[in-house]
């Protein structure tokens, strides 16, 4: 988090001229698509392989609720957004307020996602152990879950240093920015996955 | 060799402001066994990877030696079949993962730095990370047959059906043997020790292609890198694709066997075929991350022993980013025979064909450069010849195996045995040795005396040969892998025991090996900077190089800069950036790093004991993860801290 010294800083020639901490979250994600295009695939060639078997997806998603969920989601990338902008502005005030604002926006994703599981999982009997239906789609739909709650925590933590006599805006910008990269790049995999997983079981080829 | 003066560490002089949030102080001054577990110095790493990566070729090859014990002769019940599977899957899991791959690190970790003109990689910290993740994996997995001791003395028994302790399914852990129904807790060692393995080898990928991009020194072009820099780099971006599918196929295996799911598994619809496409997906990959470093080795080696310059440096570095590419389009050549359909078994024949392509290029080009060389045969160099010759043999017969219906015949023989071999052992394993007595003068400063070495590089090909060219025959005369035994009257007997008269050849080849390394590391003369007439900016620093590397930040004029340096016109000559007042920033010290790996061991370990019905292991598991989180909020609020060195006196390259 305390970038000011980071010793990388300390060579005045970067050849990319782009900071190495924010390379190595463009490479993370670079390799994290390979991650959720593992799961992705999973789950797509059993829903194709297998079409028939285990119950109809249309009986079992609340797609109402879904769109809504997933455009909570979409708008906390504009605040994460505006968050990065303030911390580069160097008002610390309004990084705070839109950094709580994603930090909400994340939390309602998320209890939505909670909620959807027991409902699915309690009123549907639809399980993780409900074949490879549920394998898939729990595990892909988890594992993204588990993404978002540590760029909740990720987010939170920045936002408590905030507070600290150690935290400067200007050195720690591109903590923020770094952040904010994996917050877009979560929600873009959740585009990914409302599309393919939820919105394409209702088109009919 | 220059005295660096350290400036008081931060602790001293500053002490509030240095201090981090947490209050402690930074590990600067420690010695002995703490200085080791808390280094950052890439050099310092690279040493650790290396030494464990060579106890873990001693320990695979151990149990190399009893597969062949077994196999000498027909019928023989040396071991049981169950320990005979645990043996090929430990024995291949190590040699891949570690043996090879981070021996490999240990030159990334080594050169990177010093080749391109850098003080350390970009992020200390983590690289020290990636070690101890690195030793936190092999732990996982080895440690089961310890468990398995234990469990023969009575001292711990799993619950039934899962008493199967040490990993028996194979390197790549094919669906369905994996499920909990055929295979004990060796399996769940095996998911967690990989999984923590691929955790340390992303976070060194990540490091090292940050490195290689950001911490060049000024003048140093991509186009002017070092090969063996440029193979680092194409190697890091194959470990940041490839493994990630490995994590989700070990997750989704994790998932099954603990949860219940059925992503493999047959009676909840699930295909075990699925298994196989994702782990060669990543497994096809890794055969090129095992390989191309060693390729870069070579691409060293070769120009300086020559005395000419690399043939097509461009051409080389190209082929190895088609190499690189095209290997995410060849999996399913593992997997002719599972039927893919005539489409895609076409496909994949021709793209494993089209491989050969700039694999055959290299070649050509290191024939190129020693073609009117001044040839030095020293013994790294009988070595990279060595590798040249062995690495073709064993591409020869990789070229048959493209041919679909070829391969149909050799699936599963001991021709792919062979196969495989020649292009690891007489590739990778003899680049890599290549490569320790290339840089050992410069690592340690002392350079071997007598002709053990040359000795070393004659035994282990010929031990290589004399193992592996037979198991061509056999697996032609039908003889199939991974099994126990065989009968009298297959034909196999005669072959089957000049094998493990190789194999025992080999060993003594690679035991004189380490007993020349050990002799030249205590008796060795002094190696001076340079010893080899080289090219690269690690001969231009002293031996073993300083802390800091580099007194001043070289200008690069040139590719092979030292040696045109040395030979070259004035205006080629290296420069220096003036370090100013504040002399070379070094990275502090730190205990996160191996405190945030420990937390995997935790886990790893809590979650096969689960598995074994051990009661409340998944909180034991928990409180893994939760060492690894609390180290890594740890790490983030003590900062990269950081101190000055001055180093008095001045060390341009001469």
């Amino acid at each position: 988090m305390s970038a000011a010294t980071e010793v990388t800083e300390s060579q005045e020639h970067v050849p990319t001229g782009m900071h190495p901490k924010k390379l190595m979250m463009w490479l993370f994600l670079a390799s994290d698509c390979m991650f959720f295009g593992t799961l992705i695939s999973t789950h797509l060639i059993y829903r194709k392989i297998y079409p028939d078997v285990g119950p109809d997806p249309r009986s079992i998603f609340d797609i109402e609720l879904t769109t809504g969920s997933s455009f909570i989601l979409l708008m906390s990338s504009l605040f994460m957004a505006l968050a990065v902008s303030a911390i580069h502005k160097g008002e610390l005030k309004s990084f705070r307020r839109n950094t709580v604002l994603v930090m909400i926006f994340g939390l309602l994703f998320l209890s939505g996602q909670v909620y959807e599981f027991y409902d699915f999982a309690v009123n549907k009997d639809f399980k993780l152990t409900t074949g490879t239906f549920g394998s898939s789609f729990y595990l892909m739909t988890g594992t993204h879950g588990v993404h978002v709650a540590l760029g909740i925590l990720w987010l939170g933590s920045l936002f408590a240093y905030s507070y600290t006599k150690h935290f400067k805006a200007e050195t720690h910008a591109m903590d923020v920015e770094v952040a904010g990269l994996y917050w877009h790049f979560v929600d873009i995999v959740w585009i990914v996955i409302f599309t393919a997983v939820y919105l394409l079981e209702y088109v009919s080829f | 060799m220059s005295t660096a003066t350290s400036t008081a560490p931060l602790g001293a002089e500053k002490a509030d402001e240095n201090r981090s949030l947490i209050g402690l102080r930074r590990p600067d001054h420690t010695t002995g066994l703490a200085d080791w577990l808390t280094t950052v110095d890439h050099k310092k790493i690279a040493i650790m990877y290396a030494i464990f990566s060579l106890a873990f070729l001693v320990i695979g090859g151990i149990e190399a030696l009893i597969i062949r014990a077994q196999l000498a002769v027909a019928e023989n019940q040396l071991i049981t079949a169950e320990v005979y599977n645990q043996l090929f899957t430990m024995h291949g899991t190590t040699m891949v993962f570690l043996a090879v791959m981070p021996l490999s690190a240990a030159f990334f970790n080594y050169l990177v730095p010093l080749q391109i003109g850098a003080r350390d990689v970009a992020f200390p910290r983590l690289n020290s990370f990636s070690l101890w993740t690195f030793v936190a994996g092999a732990i996982i997995l080895n440690i089961s047959w310890l468990f398995q001791a234990a469990n023969l003395l009575g001292w711990f028994n799993p619950i039934d059906g899962r008493s199967d302790i040490v990993p028996a399914v194979g390197w790549f852990g094919y669906a369905p043997y994996t499920d909990t129904a055929y295979s004990g807790i060796g399996t769940d060692f095996w998911i967690l020790g990989l999984q923590v393995l691929g955790i340390g080898s992303l976070a060194a990928a990540f490091n090292f292609i940050v490195t290689i991009f950001n911490m060049r020194a000024p003048g140093m072009l991509m186009m002017r890198l070092p090969v063996f820099t440029w193979m680092t780099l194409i190697t890091s971006f194959l470990i940041i694709f490839a493994f990630p599918p490995l994590t989700v196929a070990l997750g989704e295996l994790m998932f099954d066997r603990y949860f219940g799911t059925s992503f493999f598994r047959v009676e909840g619809g699930g295909q075990p075929i699925l298994w196989q496409h994702l782990f060669w997906i990543f497994g096809h990959p890794e055969v090129y991350i095992l390989i191309l470093p060693a390729m870069g080795i070579i691409s060293e080696i070769l120009p300086v022993f020559s005395r000419k310059p690399l043939f097509g440096y461009s051409l080389i570095i190209f082929s190895g980013a088609v190499i690189g590419f095209l290997g995410f389009a060849v999996w399913s050549h593992h997997m002719f025979t599972t039927g893919l359909g005539t489409v895609g078994t076409a496909a994949f024949s021709l793209l494993t064909m089209a491989i050969a392509v700039p694999t055959g290029v290299k070649i050509f080009n290191w024939i190129g450069t020693l073609w009117g060389g001044k040839i030095r045969f020293d013994v790294p160099m009988i070595y990279g010849l060595g590798f040249i010759w062995m690495f073709m043999m064993g591409g020869f017969s990789g070229i048959m195996h493209s041919s679909a219906p070829a391969d149909s015949q050799q699936h599963d023989t001991y021709f792919v045995v062979a196969h495989f071999h020649y292009v690891l052992i007489g590739g990778s394993i003899l680049a890599l040795l290549a490569g320790l007595y290339f840089w050992f003068p410069k690592v340690t400063g002392r350079m071997w005396q007598g002709k053990l070495g040359h000795w070393s590089a004659i035994v282990i090909v010929i031990g290589l040969n004399w193992t592996f060219f037979p198991m061509h025959y056999l697996g032609m005369a039908g003889m199939p892998r991974r099994t126990h035994t065989y009968l009298e009257g297959t034909g196999w007997q005669a072959l089957n025991f000049a094998v493990t008269i190789g194999a025992f050849i080999l060993a003594v080849g690679i035991l004189m090996f380490l007993i020349d390394m050990l002799r030249t590391y205590r008796k060795g003369v002094p190696a001076g900077n340079d010893p080899w007439n080289a090219r690269t900016l690690e001969w231009s620093i002293p031996s073993p190089p300083p802390v800091h590397n580099f007194d001043r930040t070289p200008v690069v004029k040139a590719r092979d800069a030292f040696w045109l340096h040395k030979f070259g016109t004035v205006d080629q000559k290296i420069g220096s950036v003036d370090p100013g007042a504040h002399g070379v920033h070094m990275p502090s010290k730190s205990w996160m790093p191996l405190l945030t790996s420990s937390g995997f061991l935790v886990f790893g370990i809590a979650m096969a004991m689960k598995s074994a019905g051990v009661p409340l292991m998944g909180y034991l598991a928990i409180t893994g993860l939760s060492i690894t989180l609390i180290g890594i909020y740890l790490w983030a609020l003590e900062g990269p801290g950081g101190y000055h060195l001055h180093p008095e006196g001045e060390h341009r390259p001469h």
